[in-house]
């Protein structure tokens, strides 16, 4: 087999962006091999002027009207390219969340989106696009590599079809691609990039939601309050509990809060610090802090660190902590059998 | 600027009502400690609401006028101190140990009445 027929073996193959890699750098090496002799067809020369000449001299028209003759083919095969491209997103089980329709259907969205941002060059249409689709489709659990995916089909299909189009021009073929690919490249990036800035805008919001949670202060009588703090406590949440916590004797007027950390299986030293900066800031606005429920690790943790065991108010379960809290504050629970 | 300091019934009342300066704060510190004495009172309650910042010279300030005024026979409460300021004096380690605090004006004389009453 002549180095000829392989180059040409080569340019076949399916693949298509590999076989661009292939032309632009791999052809003068091979071409060193084989020899002027063997390669003195069309291939050859074309592949020679490519070399030769700069990128910015080799298309004889300007970038735009290619890219409207590209647009026209794209919009005359439109049914057809769509349909395979359908059929490709199927056989490679993407988007298998959603329907055979619904993937039709936003497959013809995205492909007009497409055409059009080829088209016109701009983005923030097929932008917004990208966004409405990704907060349709994220709550059904679309993943990234699914997105990514079936754009990247898409622009695979295209590519095959323009090379079925211009195979035998080879010239018109590179310039074709030449405008083609950045802007398919682009498009593919400004899909994937909206696509993974709404799940992250969906992440944050989550966070928020759950942060906002995290940290009720209730209060369960007159100038009583309580803090159940549940799960993981980071630096960060420690600091805003502790405002809460302060911002919420205030409002309240409490005069005694316990701090249940039942829920807490072990805190870090800095955590722990944290705690204790909590209790002493209350003080100072008047109130007393109770803690209870403190695990044998978080006790342990507690004495480690040093804390001042005077100024730290400690029982063993949350019951028992608001029964004190309760005499604290002058209640006293009578149980009714009793007041008869 | 002076700090005002007003008598009510067994109490003194020092209402800080701007930023002070160290000079200010040490004559209050010597206007506390004579009047308590002149005026019999039982009980001193330092206001420091309006107080957006407080220093380690401020908060050491308000530990000598308590215990000053426990040696001149009489208790002393610091009320309304701000949440923020609160989390800062901690961060700053001026945790005001062994002085009494209340929330607002009313909770310090609730405070104070209530040791009144037990010692008497």
């Amino acid at each position: 087999m002549s180095k000829r027929t392989q180059v040409f073996t080569q340019v076949l193959y399916p693949d298509f962006p590999l076989l661009r890699a292939l032309f632009v750098s791999d052809i003068p090496y091979v071409a060193l091999e084989a020899g002027p002799t063997k390669c003195a067809d069309l291939a050859w020369r074309e592949l020679m002027a490519k070399r030769d000449t700069p990128a910015t001299n080799l298309s004889g028209e300007p970038q735009s009207e290619l890219l409207r003759e590209l647009v026209a083919h794209l919009r005359q095969n439109r049914t057809q390219l769509r349909e395979e491209w359908v059929q490709r997103i199927t056989e490679t089980r993407l988007l298998t969340a959603m329907t055979k329709e619904e993937i039709f259907a936003e497959a013809t969205s995205v492909y007009d989106s497409y055409v059009e941002a080829l088209e016109t060059e701009t983005f923030e249409a097929l932008q917004a696009y990208a966004r409405n689709l990704s907060e349709r489709i994220i709550p059904r659990g679309v993943e990234t590599h699914e997105v990514v995916g079936i754009v990247l089909l898409l622009r695979d299909v295209l590519a095959r079809s323009l090379f079925a189009k211009y195979q035998t021009d080879f010239k018109k073929l590179n310039r074709i691609l030449d405008a083609y690919e950045p802007a398919a490249n682009r498009i593919a990036n400004t899909v994937a990039v909206g696509f993974v800035q709404e799940r992250e805008r969906v992440i944050r919001q989550q966070q928020e939601a759950i942060r906002e949670l995290s940290t009720p202060v209730l209060q369960v009588r007159e100038r009583l309050l309580i803090l159940p703090i549940i799960g993981v406590i980071d630096p960060q949440r420690a600091r805003q509990l502790t405002e809460q916590l302060l911002r919420g004797i205030r409002t309240n007027r409490a005069k005694v809060v316990v701090i249940d950390i039942t829920g807490v299986a072990a805190m870090d030293a800095t955590v722990a610090n944290n705690l204790v900066q909590t209790v002493e800031a209350s003080r100072l606005l008047g109130a007393t802090v109770i803690v209870t429920g403190l695990s044998p690790e978080i006790a342990q943790t507690l004495v480690t660190i040093g804390v001042d065991l005077g100024k730290m108010n400690t029982v063993g379960d949350l019951q028992g902590g608001i029964e004190q809290a309760e005499r604290l504050v002058g209640y006293k629970v009578i149980p009714a059998t009793e007041t008869r | 600027m002076e700090v005002p300091i007003l008598k009510q019934g067994k109490v003194l009342i020092a209402t800080i009502q701007a930023a002070l300066s160290d000079a200010d704060l040490e004559n209050l510190r010597r206007g506390l400690v004579e009047q308590v004495v002149k005026f019999r009172s039982l009980g001193v309650i330092v206001d420091v609401t309006s107080m957006d910042v407080m220093d380690s010279f401020a908060s050491r300030t308000l530990r000598e006028i308590a215990h000053m005024i426990r040696l001149r026979g009489a208790e002393t409460v610091i009320v309304g101190i701000q949440p923020e300021v609160a989390l800062a004096m901690v961060q700053l380690g001026l945790t005001l140990e062994d002085v009494a605090t209340a929330l607002d004006l009313e909770e310090g004389l609730a405070y104070l009445n209530e040791k009144f009453k037990t010692t008497n």
